[in-house]
């Protein structure tokens, strides 16, 4: 099962609700998967067990072989490959790893090298299984990288994935093949604003959501009627409370820090896997 | 001309509210929402759009189903698993590098330029806006936040007005990174928050990285004073000037609710008092850069 938590909006409480819900459930897996700024492991604390560097392949230039034929200039659309007088030149961080200039080259010039997109860690927090991806600083594309945090997925066990914020091509990468998705959500314009965007890309899934209201107080009923006439079900909601604010800036869980928490988040969890079984019939 | 870049790391620590703030602070100046993924600025600045236009952001592979044969050359070149075993394309998986149309022995492969997006001119009362929205679920974010950031310039050169104020998006990514180069300086708004601190770590190296120059305040500061320290440590040991702090306010909120900025909605309030300052010592910094760009 993958339950994917994603917003639109930044800062609404996706890792506070991903982090909080593995750590009440009696097993899971979490994969944080905002590869830019990944924050769950700042929460649960895991013990690191794992690390890999992940890379793209991108090409390089063997100048002896090359005849300067341009081929692979001509395929490339990322304008990663140019030619200057009859050398090819090669601007590696502009390379999307199609593999078009291995492809074309009749001469075998052009081989595979590797640019780092960033490394995967992983570990264990008593019953929980850890990976997140960290984007190397200066790199530009996630997606590949947040592909490879989703491959640690395990089927048969319950994976929770902690999206990054938006709609566009990383979240849809992050949150793909979900068995439902949780969106969090505040009670603000700009809160409903990108709900909204968030709902669309949903859509376009075909996954079933339900909403999570955080400080759930501070704001207008908008989003609730908003999720009402989509007949998105409201699975929780958290009032703002000073408490909860200030454990969350100290990297508290705050399931753990107020425990009467956990049982709402396993109902939580026993009302989605409702809804998923119930689509599954 | 000059460009103030509003970035965090870390949403939801204030960015578009206080860049709402800073525009009813500025003069003469070019308004740029840069955050195409999740645009909000506008729900505050009620933009009148003067102007719309398509973004095309690339092309996407379509298989002609009358010339194909079901050779499997494209499947076997796809990088991006786009190709579906029924010979036809899954459009969100197609990175648009066009291999397979290239390279179809049959010629069989169209590529179609797509609408990613829309960017908008707008004038609101603070002066002209440049805004967009990237489509949904689409690619090329970083490209449309080029774009939208060199039309502000060209307004901004053709009214003679002397500043660019853009909201900046979350992360250190693709649009990130698409909205930094050239910017005479970088505003962070960080929150007091391990989250916080350690996304501004990350993008203080990204700004390093590019050369940008970085000016710091904490937003909500008394949610954990403590924290707030450590923040301000780190900056005084990196040499990041701290602009100020600003407290936890639901007027903040209010105000988003009355689409206003909390200029607007709490005139009189010492949360405005403190933006005064803050923006002062914005400006003063351009200045200085200003003045020893002229000495070298």
């Amino acid at each position: 099962m993958i339950i994917s938590i994603a917003s639109g909006k930044g800062g609404t409480g996706k890792t506070t609700i991903a982090a909080n819900l593995a750590f009440s459930l009696p097993k899971a897996r979490i994969l944080d998967c905002d590869v830019e700024e990944p924050n769950v492991h700042l929460f649960l604390k895991p013990e690191l067990d794992f690390r890999q560097e992940i890379g793209t392949a991108i090409p390089q230039i063997d100048e002896k072989l090359c005849d300067g034929c341009r081929k692979c200039v001509d395929i490339c659309r990322f304008r990663a490959l140019t030619m200057i007088g009859s050398r090819v030149l090669t601007f590696p961080e502009m390379c999307h790893s199609c593999g078009g200039c291995f492809e074309v080259c009749p001469r075998g010039a052009v081989t595979e090298t590797s640019r780092q997109l960033g490394i995967i860690e992983g570990g264990r927090r008593d019953n929980i299984t850890f990976f997140h991806g960290l984007l190397r600083v200066g790199e530009s594309m996630a997606p590949p990288l947040i592909k490879k945090v989703r491959s640690f997925c395990e089927p048969d066990e319950i994976n929770i994935i902690d999206a990054p914020p938006g709609t566009s091509c990383p979240v849809i990468m992050a949150t793909k093949d979900s068995d439902f998705v949780i969106l969090v959500t505040e009670p603000t314009p700009f809160g409903l604003h990108d709900l909204k965007l968030a709902v669309e890309a949903m859509k376009l899934l075909g996954v079933p959501m339900g909403l999570v209201i955080n400080r759930a107080d501070m704001g207008d009923d908008k989003v609730v009627r908003y999720a009402e006439a989509e007949q998105i079900p409201l699975l929780m909601s958290i009032p703002f409370k000073r408490e909860i604010a200030a454990a969350y800036s100290r990297g508290e869980l705050f399931a753990e820090t107020f425990s009467e928490w956990q049982e709402r988040f396993r109902e939580m969890f026993a009302e989605i896997a409702a809804i998923i079984e119930g689509g599954a019939k | 001309m000059k460009e103030i870049v509003v970035l965090s790391g870390k949403g939801g620590t204030g960015k578009t509210s206080l860049t709402a703030a800073f525009a009813a602070l500025a003069h003469d100046f070019v308004l740029c929402d840069a955050d195409v993924d999740a645009a909000d600025l506008h729900l505050l600045t009620a933009p009148e759009i003067k102007q719309r236009a398509d973004f095309k952001g690339g092309s996407i592979a379509s298989i002609n189903q009358d010339k194909c044969v079901s050779c499997g050359r494209c499947l076997e070149l796809c990088r991006f698993g786009a190709v579906n075993d029924d010979f036809t394309i899954d459009q969100i998986a197609c990175e648009g590098c066009g291999v397979c149309v290239d390279l179809c022995p049959e010629q069989a492969i169209d590529f179609p330029e797509q609408v990613c997006g829309q960017w908008f001119i707008s004038d609101t009362r603070f002066g002209p806006m440049v805004h967009a929205r990237l489509g949904i679920a689409e690619e090329n974010s970083g490209k449309l936040v080029s774009l939208i950031r060199k039309k502000a310039a060209e307004i901004a050169q053709k009214n003679n007005l002397g500043l660019i104020l853009t909201d900046g998006p979350p992360g250190v990514g693709c649009p990130v990174i698409a909205s930094i180069g050239g910017a005479a300086v970088i505003v962070i708004i960080t929150e007091p928050t391990v989250s916080g601190l350690h996304d501004l770590k990350r993008l203080v190296k990204l700004a390093e990285h590019f050369r940008v120059p970085v000016l710091l305040m904490v937003n909500k500061f008394d949610l954990n004073l403590e924290q707030t320290a450590v923040i301000e440590e780190y900056a005084v040991a990196r040499g990041i000037t701290i602009l100020g702090r600003i407290p936890f306010a639901p007027d903040f909120t209010r105000a988003m609710i009355q689409g206003q900025n909390i200029l607007e909605y709490a005139p009189e309030s010492k949360l405005v008092h403190m933006l005064h300052g803050i923006w002062t010592r914005i400006n003063q910094f351009i200045t200085e850069q200003k003045k020893e760009l002229e000495l070298r």
